[in-house]
């Protein structure tokens, strides 16, 4: 008889679900990350060929935000129980709920936590870290495991008691409101931190004189350029990366370039 | 002493780097760490700081590899602190190291395809601690391929083979290098605006550009003005599905059904 899935093997999928990336390989990526994930609740549920069969078939491709995933082991997990006691649930099912909560989910993780919530703060604790503060590691640090292993217990926790009713859930607004309010955060500070935490100087000299009340004025590059709009440069320089970023340039290829700018730049008096 | 406390440290910040979880390997956590290890925490923050910035947008999506900030991160520090170069200097030279240190990653993980294979057959035989094991197997290298690099490089950091050939590098290209650190950043904050792909929402980002430019909010301003404009987004969006479910209801449905309807929204 199978049996029933206790707290204690919920808890070890929490803890597991922390090392899912941990063999990621090209071939099938987190697959194996995820089946150790939902070992403590396979064999629990399953024995012999049963259990054979359960290992197998978590063994199959899986790649999605990690944080998010927790959520999949915890559906799964429910799904499997069911399974173990007689519920009409197939192999396809398992492996289609799975792969059909790949993309969505990823979808909701990815933009919240790499694109809003780990900048944010990395700005934050880096800013306070550049004043030689070991705050600002903390800030970071601290910040952003308390968020993510939220993610990982309520995850699995909420996976499990919902189980496929989450599936349904997903695709609906609140998913939807949750990401693009995120996203308007993220890019509202990403904005401000284009302007704040870059420094452009162009003192090339465009004109001097000496005016009627007998003062040097000096204008350079970079006084015009204020007087336009501040910050303009990088603004350029970010919406230049974009582009290149989207035409499939790689990042560091980018950032070396950048470099030769700077050189270049400094070598010919343009920045300093 | 120092070098199995490096040796540990560089292992967390492979694991971490792989994981992508406790964010160990993040320039502003890894720099630290590394700098307490070699005695001077205070350069191992700001050197974190300062590469944290450059490697805001290095992030993994999907099946996309990120740039290796844990080998970068440990590495420079070791340049920078026991090798007695400038921040600058440092951060020039986590360039290339991030790019060594992805190279080794898509090592391993093509090795971990072994283990990969190694976990099925124990599937077959329903060993799960095999499966276990094979897992953690594919950890530990992503652990030493930082550990043994990190090592190696602070046995001849110091040495004044390494000294002069960096200290050898003309006065232009490190200026340059410096002048390139003030705007590095602006490729991370475009792999970030990237990834939200959202063209309706640079509205937002025009906000916070503006607002930086032509006032003095401080970031943890922005934050709560960001939260508040996230608040209105959502409150528009909730907005323009009520009426469209409403539209629907009054345009597609029967007269009598239509009654029924405005009656219970009285």
């Amino acid at each position: 008889m199978a049996g029933k899935v206790t707290k204690d093997d919920l808890f070890w999928v929490f803890v597991k679900s922390n090392f899912l990336l941990g063999s990621f390989n090209f071939e099938r990526m987190q697959a194996m990350g995820f089946c150790v994930a939902m070992i403590p609740i396979l064999k629990r549920v399953y024995t012999g060929d049963d259990l054979k069969a359960a290992l197998r078939r978590h063994l199959e491709f899986f790649n999605t935000q990690p944080f998010v995933a927790a959520a999949i082991m915890g559906i799964i997990g429910a799904m499997e129980e069911k399974k173990a006691n007689g519920a009409d649930i197939s192999e396809a099912t398992l492996s289609g709920v799975k792969v059909g909560l790949i993309g969505p989910l990823a979808g909701v993780g990815d933009p919240i936590f790499w694109g809003t919530i780990r900048p944010v703060l990395a700005a934050l604790g880096a800013g306070v870290a550049l004043t030689g503060s070991l705050i600002g590691p903390f800030i970071f640090f601290i910040g952003f495991n308390i968020i993510r292993l939220a993610t990982h217990w309520y995850g699995v926790q909420y996976g499990y008691t919902q189980g496929t009713a989450l599936v349904e859930n997903i695709g609906g607004n609140q998913m939807r409101f949750l990401t693009e309010g995120a996203s308007v955060l993220g890019l509202l500070v990403m904005g401000a931190l284009v302007a704040k935490w870059t420094s452009v100087n162009m003192p090339l000299v465009i004109s001097e004189y000496t005016n009627s009340a007998g003062e040097h004025v000096v204008t350079t590059l970079q006084s015009i350029l204020d007087s336009l709009m501040p910050s303009i440069v990088p603004l350029l320089m970010t919406f230049a990366c974009m582009a290149l970023l989207k035409k499939g340039v790689n990042a560091l290829t980018i950032i070396v370039g950048l470099f030769a700018i700077g050189i270049i730049g400094y070598a010919i008096g343009l920045m300093a | 002493m120092t070098i199995v406390l490096l040796f540990i440290v560089a292992m967390i910040t492979g694991f971490a780097a792989v994981l992508d979880e406790a964010q160990f390997h993040r320039p502003v956590v890894a720099c630290t760490m590394t700098g307490a290890v070699l005695g001077d925490l205070t350069t191992g923050i700001i050197l974190g700081g300062t590469l944290e910035m450059m490697a805001l947008g290095w992030m993994n999506v999907g099946a996309a590899m990120a740039p290796d900030a844990a080998l970068a991160s440990v590495v420079s520090t070791i340049l920078v602190i026991v090798g007695h170069q400038s921040i600058g200097a440092g951060i020039a030279l986590a360039v290339p190291l991030a790019a060594a240190g992805q190279v080794l990653t898509i090592f391993v993980r093509t090795i971990t395809v072994f283990f990969q294979h190694m976990a099925d057959k124990y599937a077959e035989e329903g060993n799960y601690r095999g499966i276990e094991m094979c897992h953690w197997l594919g950890l530990l290298l992503q652990g030493l391929r930082v550990a043994i690099p990190s090592v190696a490089i602070y046995m001849v950091a110091g040495t004044d083979t390494v000294n002069n050939a960096l200290n050898s590098i003309p006065e232009v290209i490190t200026r340059g290098l410096q002048v390139a650190g003030g705007f590095i950043v602006v490729v991370g904050y475009a792999m970030v605006i990237n990834l939200m792909n959202a063209q309706k929402l640079m509205v937002y980002f025009f906000l916070g550009f503006l607002l930086a430019v032509f006032t003095n909010i401080n970031l943890i301003g922005f934050g709560a003005v960001g939260a508040i404009c996230a608040y209105f987004h959502i409150q528009t969006m909730q907005m323009n599905i009520d009426i469209e479910e409403a539209a629907k209801t009054g345009g597609g449905g029967g007269v009598e059904g239509d009654d029924i309807d405005d009656s219970d929204l009285m």
